[in-house]
C-alpha cells in the first residue's frame, strides 16, 4: 500500500530493536549488581568468601522465589503485600504438617505449597470476584496470615528435628557438596517462570491484563479467571518460600516473613517490572533480588546497623526506579 | 420501514430492545435490520443510544428487554468471547489494545496459536504476517502496538476484527481518528470483507462517508428509532433533519482575514528532537488559524512543543512582542494559552471524576475559589450553563464522565477550555467524535471566541472544516510547514498539494514520487485534479 506509506509517519521501532532496549535494561542492572558486588569485596575481607557467597545465595532464595510470584501479580497491575507473613504462615503449617502430624516430608511439602496456593486463591477471589482493590485485599490478607500464624503456633516456633530429611531440601547437596539444593530449587523455580510468562497463554494474559484490563476483556479472555489463576500462582511461590526459609533454619519462625513483602517488590522494581502494569521480566526480577540480598549482607558485614541498612536500600529502589523513568524517557 | 419483517431475509434484527442507566434512558424500544451482504449505518446524535446498542449486541450489557435475532434465529448473547464465537465481531469507539503488546499478540489475543501446549510466537507472527498481507495493511506483527501513530492503532483494530470469521461486523466510528486516504482503504476492506453471507453495521458521524459506503442509514434520536432510508434514494441534509429532529441551518463562517489585527504569537524555527524541522507561523488577535495536513505531519506536535508537554530543541516563542520559554502546560497556562489535546480520554479527562469537576479543573484556582476553599456551588452553576450551551446529555453534571457518551466526552473537554478564560486556545481535532448538530454549535462558539479578540489554533484532519473556519490555514508536511494559506485562496486541492509535498522531492526517483503523489491525492480528494469546486460557495 504505497498511499498508506506515503501517509503514516513516524516508523516504530521493529522488534528486535525494542527486544535490545529491554535487554539493555537488564543488563543495566546486572552491571550495578557486579558494581555492588564489587564494591563490597573492596570494602570488606570478609564479603567475598565461599561461606559468604553461600548466605547471599541463601537469602536470595527466599527473596526471589517471593519475587518471582509476585512479579505476575505485578505485570497484571496488582500488588501482593501478603507474601511476606503468608511465607510465616506457610512454613508454620509445614511445622504442622510433618512435625505435629507427622506426615511424610514429601507430603508435607506438597500440603503446604497447597496451602500457600489457598492464600493466592483466597487473594485471587477477593481481587476478581468481590473486585477488592489488590492493595487492600492483600494488606487484609498480610495481617490475616500473620495473626494465623502465631496463633496455631501458639507464638513458639516448630522444630523439624524429627525429620532431619526435611532440613536437606535446603542446604544438602545432590550434586555435591558445591551446589546447595535451595539454588537448585530457585533455579528450577526461575526456569519455570520464564516458561510460564513467555510461553504459555497464562503469560500472555498477564501481561494483555496489565497492558489494558478491559480490553482484554472485551478480547474474550475471562480476565476475572486468570486473575484468579496468577494470585494463586503467586500463593504457591509463598508456600515454596515457606518451605525453602523453614528447611533452611531448621524451624518455622512464626513472628517472622513482615518487610519480605517489601522487599521482594522491592526486588521486582529494581529489575525493570513497571508496578502500572504491563511490563516486566523475570530475568529482572532475578537480578533484583541478588542485587538485594547482596546489599543486605553486604552492609551487614560492613557492620552498618539495621537502620541504616534500610535507609540504604530505600535508597537504592528510589535510583533504580528514577534510572529506569530517565531511561523510558530518552527511549 | 417496518420491522415486523421476519425470516431469514434479515442477517441481523433488533426487535423492541430496552436499556436503562441509573437516570438515563439509552434504548427504548430499539429495533432495526441488517440484510445479508448490506452495509448499514448507524446515525444519530452524541448520546443517541449507538454505541449502547451495540455494546448490548456484543454481551457487555443486557438489554433490559427486547430481543436479537440473527439469520432468523434468536440471538442471545454471553459476553465478547461469546459474540466473538456466534459471528459477531465490534471494533469499539474506544480503543481496546494492549500497548505494550505487539501487533500479532494484539490480534490474536484469547486464541494464541499453540505448539504442544506451548504459545508459538513464531506461528503468530507468520499468521499474523499472512493476514496483514491479505488486508494490505501496511504493519508488521512484531511492532509494539504502543509505538503506533493513532491511525496504524485503529488498522490493529480492523485486523483484529477481521481475524475473526464474523458474519457481522460492526464498527463503533472507526474513522475519527483516520484521515481521507485511510478511510478509503478502511472501506476498500469493507467492501471486500461485504458478501451474501455477511453484513456491516456503520456507525459514523462524518455524513461524506454514509454516501461512500452504505447502502441504507438507520438513523436514531433519544434511544429510539426514527427510520431507514435507502442512502441513494436520499440527500444527507435529509439525514441530518431525521438525526437532529429540525434542519440545521447555521452555516457560521469567520468573514475576512485580519492582517491588520495585532500579533500575539510568533513562532520560528521551531524543532523538535523526533519530527518538527524549522517550524515557523504567526497567530493574529482574533484570529483562526488552521493547521492541516496529513496524519503523522507533526501538527499535534507543535502543539504540544508549544505548550511545553514537550521539549523543544530548538525555536523562539514570541508572545505579544515578548520572547518567552514555556516548559510545561501549566506555564502554557499561566501564559493563557490553552490546549485541547486530540486524546481525550488518556490526556483531556478525569474519567472516574463528574462532569462539573471535568469542566471546572483548570480554571478552579482561579475561578471558584475562595480563601482556598473551593466553591462547588458556583463550580457547578458554571458547569451547568456549559452543558446546557453544548447540549452536553448527562442526567447531572455530577455523572461520573466515564458514564458519558464518547462524544459528550468530547464536549466536556472542550466546556473545560471554554470555562477557563484563554487569550490563544490551541483545539487539537475538536470535533472529533461529535455530532453535526454540535458540530455547528462548536464551530458558532469558535467564531464567537474569535469575535471577542481571541485566538484560536484550529488543527483538524477533517477539511472541510478547516476550509471553513480558518482564517488562515498553515499546511504542514513530513514535520515542516509546506506553505500557508489565506481563506480565500485555499481549497481542498490546494491544500492536499502542500500536505503531500516532500521535502526531499528532488532526490527521489521521479517516477516513484509521482505514482505516491497521484494515488494519495486521488484517494484523499474524489476527483483531484478534473473538478475544481471551490469550497466557499
Ligand atoms: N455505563 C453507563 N452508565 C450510565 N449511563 C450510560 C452508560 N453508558 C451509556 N450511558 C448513557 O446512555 C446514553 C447513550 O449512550 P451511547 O454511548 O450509546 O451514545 P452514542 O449514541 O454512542 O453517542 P456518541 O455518538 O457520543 O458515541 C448516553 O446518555 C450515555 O450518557
Ligand atoms: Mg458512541
Amino acid at each position: 500500500m504505497t498511499t498508506l506509506d506515503a501517509t503514516t509517519g513516524q516508523a516504530a521501532p521493529s522488534g528486535w530493536a525494542a527486544g535490545l532496549k529491554d535487554r539493555l535494561q537488564q543488563l543495566l542492572a546486572f552491571a550495578s549488581l557486579i558494581v555492588i558486588f564489587g564494591f563490597f569485596s573492596v570494602a570488606s575481607s570478609s564479603f567475598f568468601t565461599y561461606g559468604n557467597v553461600t548466605n547471599i545465595l541463601f537469602s536470595t532464595v527466599v527473596i526471589g522465589t517471593l519475587a518471582l510470584g509476585t512479579t505476575f501479580v505485578i505485570i497484571t497491575g496488582g500488588i501482593d503485600l501478603s507474601i511476606g507473613t503468608g511465607m510465616a504462615l506457610c512454613a508454620v503449617m509445614s511445622g504442622v504438617f510433618i512435625t505435629n502430624m507427622g506426615i511424610a516430608v514429601p507430603l508435607g511439602v506438597l500440603l503446604t505449597l497447597l496451602f500457600g496456593g489457598l492464600i493466592g486463591l483466597v487473594n485471587g477471589f477477593n481481587v476478581s470476584v468481590l473486585r477488592l482493590p489488590p492493595f487492600i485485599a492483600t494488606l487484609a490478607m498480610m495481617l490475616v496470615a500473620q495473626g494465623l500464624a502465631l496463633v496455631i503456633s501458639h507464638s513458639a516456633p516448630i522444630y523439624f528435628t524429627k525429620d532431619p530429611g526435611y532440613v536437606k531440601i535446603s542446604t544438602g547437596s545432590i550434586f555435591g557438596v558445591n551446589f546447595p539444593n535451595a539454588v537448585l530449587v530457585l533455579l528450577v523455580a526461575v526456569v519455570v517462570s520464564v516458561v510460564l510468562l513467555n510461553k504459555t497463554i497464562l503469560g500472555r494474559y498477564t501481561y494483555s491484563i496489565g497492558s489494558n484490563e478491559e480490553a482484554t476483556a472485551l478480547s474474550g479472555i475471562n480476565v476475572r479467571r486468570w486473575k484468579i489463576v496468577i494470585y494463586t500462582l503467586a500463593g504457591l511461590f509463598i508456600g515454596l518460600a515457606g518451605v525453602m526459609i523453614s528447611a533452611r533454619l531448621g524451624s518455622a519462625q512464626p513472628a517472622t516473613g513482615m518487610g519480605y513483602e517489601l522487599q521482594a517488590i522491592a526486588a521486582v522494581v529494581i529489575g525493570g517490572t513497571s508496578l502500572a502494569g504491563g511490563k516486566g521480566s523475570v530475568v529482572g526480577t532475578v537480578i533484583g533480588a541478588l542485587i538485594i540480598s547482596v546489599l543486605n549482607n553486604g552492609l551487614q558485614i560492613m557492620s552498618i546497623p539495621q537502620e541504616w541498612q534500610n535507609v540504604v536500600l530505600g535508597l537504592v529502589i528510589l535510583v533504580a526506579v528514577y534510572a529506569d523513568m530517565i531511561r523510558k524517557k530518552e527511549a | 420501514m417496518t420491522a415486523e419483517v421476519a425470516g431469514s431475509e434479515h442477517l441481523l434484527e433488533v426487535r423492541g430492545v430496552s436499556k436503562g442507566f441509573p437516570g438515563v434512558r439509552a434504548l427504548h424500544e430499539m429495533h432495526l435490520t441488517l440484510r445479508h451482504g448490506e452495509v448499514l449505518a448507524l446515525v444519530g446524535e452524541n448520546g443517541a443510544g449507538k454505541s449502547t446498542l451495540m455494546k448490548l449486541l456484543s454481551g457487555i450489557y443486557t438489554a433490559d428487554a427486547g430481543e436479537f435475532w440473527l439469520a432468523g434465529r434468536p440471538l442471545s448473547v454471553s459476553g465478547p468471547k461469546d459474540a466473538l464465537e456466534q459471528g459477531i465481531s465490534i471494533i469499539h469507539q474506544e480503543f481496546n489494545l494492549m500497548p505494550h503488546l505487539t501487533v500479532a499478540q494484539n490480534i490474536f489475543i484469547g486464541r494464541e496459536p499453540r505448539v504442544a501446549g506451548f504459545l508459538s510466537d513464531r506461528e503468530q507472527n507468520r499468521r499474523a504476517a499472512e493476514l496483514l498481507d491479505r488486508l494490505g495493511l501496511p504493519l508488521k506483527p512484531r511492532q509494539v502496538v504502543g509505538n503506533l501513530t493513532v491511525a496504524r492503532q485503529q488498522m490493529v483494530e480492523i485486523a483484529k476484527a477481521l481475524s475473526y470469521d464474523a458474519r457481522v461486523l460492526i464498527m463503533d466510528e472507526p474513522t475519527a481518528a483516520l484521515n481521507d486516504a485511510e478511510v478509503s482503504t478502511l472501506h476498500d476492506l469493507i467492501r471486500r470483507f461485504r458478501s451474501p453471507e455477511t453484513g456491516v453495521i456503520y456507525i459514523s458521524h462524518r455524513m461524506d462517508e454514509l454516501k461512500a459506503i452504505s447502502d441504507r442509514v438507520t438513523v436514531i434520536r433519544d434511544g429510539e428509532y426514527v427510520d431507514t432510508v435507502d442512502t441513494r434514494a436520499t440527500s444527507m441534509p435529509e439525514v441530518i433533519s431525521l438525526m437532529v429532529g429540525r434542519t440545521l441551518t447555521s452555516e457560521a463562517r469567520p468573514q475576512g482575514v485580519r492582517a491588520d489585527r495585532e500579533t500575539v504569537l510568533e513562532v520560528e524555527g521551531l524543532c523538535t528532537k523526533d519530527l518538527l524541522k524549522d517550524v515557523g507561523f504567526d497567530l493574529r488577535k482574533g484570529e483562526i488559524l488552521g493547521f492541516a495536513g496529513l496524519m503523522g505531519a507533526g501538527r499535534t506536535e507543535v502543539a504540544r512543543a508549544l505548550v511545553g508537554a514537550d521539549k523543544m530543541s530548538a525555536g523562539t516563542v514570541r508572545l505579544r512582542g515578548r520572547q518567552v520559554r514555556i516548559h510545561n502546560p501549566a506555564e502554557a497556562a499561566r501564559h493563557r494559552i490553552g490546549y485541547l489535546s486530540e486524546d481525550r480520554k488518556n490526556l483531556g479527562l478525569l474519567l472516574e471524576q463528574d462532569v462539573a469537576s471535568n469542566i471546572a479543573i483548570s480554571s478552579v484556582a482561579e475561578r471558584f475559589t475562595t480563601f482556598g476553599f473551593v466553591d462547588f456551588k458556583a463550580m457547578r452553576e458554571r458547569a451547568k450553563e456549559m452543558v446546557r450551551t453544548l447540549g452536553i446529555k448527562t442526567p447531572s453534571v455530577q455523572q461520573t464522565t466515564k458514564n458519558l457518551s464518547g462524544g459528550n466526552q468530547q464536549k466536556v473537554v472542550i466546556a473545560k477550555w471554554l470555562v477557563k478564560d484563554c487569550d490563544i486556545l490551541i483545539f487539537d481535532e475538536p470535533t472529533r467524535g461529535i455530532d453535526v448538530g454540535a458540530k455547528e454549535e462548536i464551530y458558532r462558539l469558535l467564531n464567537d471566541l474569535a469575535e471577542q479578540g481571541k485566538s484560536i489554533v484550529m488543527i483538524s484532519s477533517e477539511l472541510p472544516e478547516v476550509l471553513r473556519m480558518s482564517h488562515r490555514i498553515v499546511v504542514m508536511t513530513e514535520g515542516r510547514v509546506s506553505g500557508v494559506l489565506d481563506s480565500d485562496e485555499a481549497t481542498q486541492e490546494s491544500v492536499m498539494h502542500l500536505a503531500t509535498l516532500r521535502p526531499d522531492e528532488n532526490l527521489r526517483d521521479a517516477a516513484e514520487l509521482g505514482l505516491v503523489d497521484e494515488s494519495v491525492l486521488a484517494s484523499a480528494v474524489p476527483g483531484a485534479g478534473d473538478d475544481r469546486k471551490d469550497p466557499d460557495q
